[in-house]
């Protein structure tokens, strides 16, 4: 559950963004890191930009992320 | 050359420059020498536990636990929310849910989660339970419905709470009386105290979570290397990086010291995201708590203050947590304190499947149960 994503900011009025990762925009708020601009890259947790992010832990996160949604995609098989 | 490195699964490795990846295979042998000789070393094994139920896919996945020293072991400690969470506050949910004047707003973590009576998903038909994608989702669905009572299920770490907490405050502004929440946010640092305390002494190093710490900052865990004389390494979720704090940790404990250390230092500071912090201490104060497998602890859960009274769904339903009884035969809560392994519980494979949980740590895509299902023991077969 505390996994963060990281995502761009491409609109933003206020406190509230648009943001973009892999591909996918959604809504986020940028009231627990009033620093952030447009066109940042933040990590975007529960609807809420936590934290800055440069580009390229940004791109270690997303490799990371696309291959934890084929391991949850993964059949189940008993072992252990 | 993968023989020497067990079931790692690095990146997918044809996509990368073979200079990089030859670069990461000699970090990872420096790691795995320093592994081997702290288990040489001491001359027992190492338990190292990690509090973040992310690392604990990460692990898996990439097959980390493949390449450690026989005498190294990995628990996956109290790291997951809904893994956590105690029955007794699973079975208020379940009860709010069955009343006609309350929509349930929650993350979709917790709604297969198993209770006396079912589980979330088993009322969802009723239309009365709403998976959230964030808190703001929450208040949104109480302007939209303002006959109801919305109690957002409030669960999660230090990652979780700021967001909770910016909800209740816009709530207050905009008087939006029908929303409350269900207060359940654990704080990770009384949780390691409580596990060295007294459920675990076995515990020899934490490998400190990266996004709660993006929150809390590294400073968070400094009592815990000061006061317990255990090694703290904050690390990202890259199998490298979790590599080289194991590492580090090996290092630590060989040289018989005990420091704080972040290895994310892309995301996480010392002092952590102090408007964050501040917004958390506006609305919550901590309280005593209960936690599966750990009881009840200190100053462990965030309550909400008095003037934010009136959205405790608590207070607005006169309710009182209990701790719950656990499942019959369940183990999680030894599993969460890392004294048992989840192949040990005799439930685990047979009645206790993903499809089929009885648990919450094989509920939780993130629980050690259901990650030890998909990937054995070791990881990554």
């Amino acid at each position: 559950m505390c996994l963060a994503i990281p995502a761009r900011i491409v609109e933003l009025e206020g406190d509230r963004a648009v943001v973009d990762a892999m591909g996918n925009r959604f809504r986020a708020k940028t009231t627990l890191l009033p620093k952030a601009k447009l066109g940042d890259l933040v990590l975007v947790h529960a609807g809420f930009a936590i934290s800055m992010v440069d580009e390229e832990e940004a791109k270690k996160t997303w490799q990371l992320i696309s291959e934890i949604n084929e391991f949850m995609d993964t059949p189940n098989k008993v072992s252990g | 050359m993968f023989e020497r490195f067990g079931n790692l699964n690095l990146f997918r490795i044809s996509k990368l420059d073979i200079r990089i990846y030859c670069f990461m295979l000699d970090r990872i042998n420096k790691a795995q020498k320093i592994m081997s000789s702290a288990c040489k070393t001491l001359g027992r094994q190492i338990n190292i536990m990690e509090v973040c139920g992310t690392h604990t896919v990460s692990i898996f996945r990439s097959g980390i636990r493949s390449t450690l020293p026989e005498g190294l072991r990995l628990l996956s400690g109290p790291g997951c929310p809904v893994c956590v969470t105690s029955q007794g506050y699973i079975d208020i949910i379940l009860q709010l849910a069955d009343r006609k004047d309350c929509i349930i707003a929650t993350y979709g973590d917790m709604i297969r989660v198993p209770g006396k009576t079912g589980s979330l998903e088993t009322r969802q038909a009723k239309f009365n339970v709403k998976v959230v994608l964030s808190s703001e989702d929450a208040l949104q669905l109480a302007k939209d419905n303002p006959q109801k009572t919305i109690v957002f299920v409030a669960v999660g770490f230090e990652t979780t709470a700021p967001a909770t907490a910016v909800a209740v405050k816009e709530a207050a502004t905009e008087s939006i009386d029908n929303f409350s929440i269900l207060g359940g946010h654990k704080l990770v640092v009384p949780a390691m105290k409580a596990l060295l305390d007294g459920k675990n002494h076995k515990i020899d190093a934490f490998l400190c979570p990266g996004h709660v710490s993006a929150i809390i900052g590294s400073g968070a865990f400094a009592g815990i290397v000061e006061d317990f004389k255990r090694p703290c390494v904050v690390a990202g979720f890259e199998p490298l990086q979790i590599i080289e704090a194991i590492a580090e940790i090996c290092r630590q404990l060989s040289a018989g010291t005990a420091e704080l250390k972040s290895l994310y230092g892309a995301v996480v500071t010392e002092q952590g995201n102090t408007v964050a912090q501040k917004i958390i201490d506006e609305c919550f104060e901590p309280a005593d708590g209960y936690w599966r497998g750990l009881g009840k602890i200190e100053k462990s859960t965030l309550e909400l203050k008095d003037k934010y009274g009136r959205f405790d769904a608590f207070k607005r339903f006169n309710l009182t947590e209990t701790p719950g009884e656990e499942l019959d035969g369940c183990r999680c809560g030894e599993v969460l304190c890392g004294l048992v392994e989840p192949s040990q519980c005799s439930l685990f494979g047979r009645s206790c499947t993903p499809l089929k949980p009885v648990g919450p740590c094989m509920v939780s895509s993130e629980g050690a149960c259901a990650a030890w299902f998909k990937y054995g023991g070791r990881g990554h077969n």
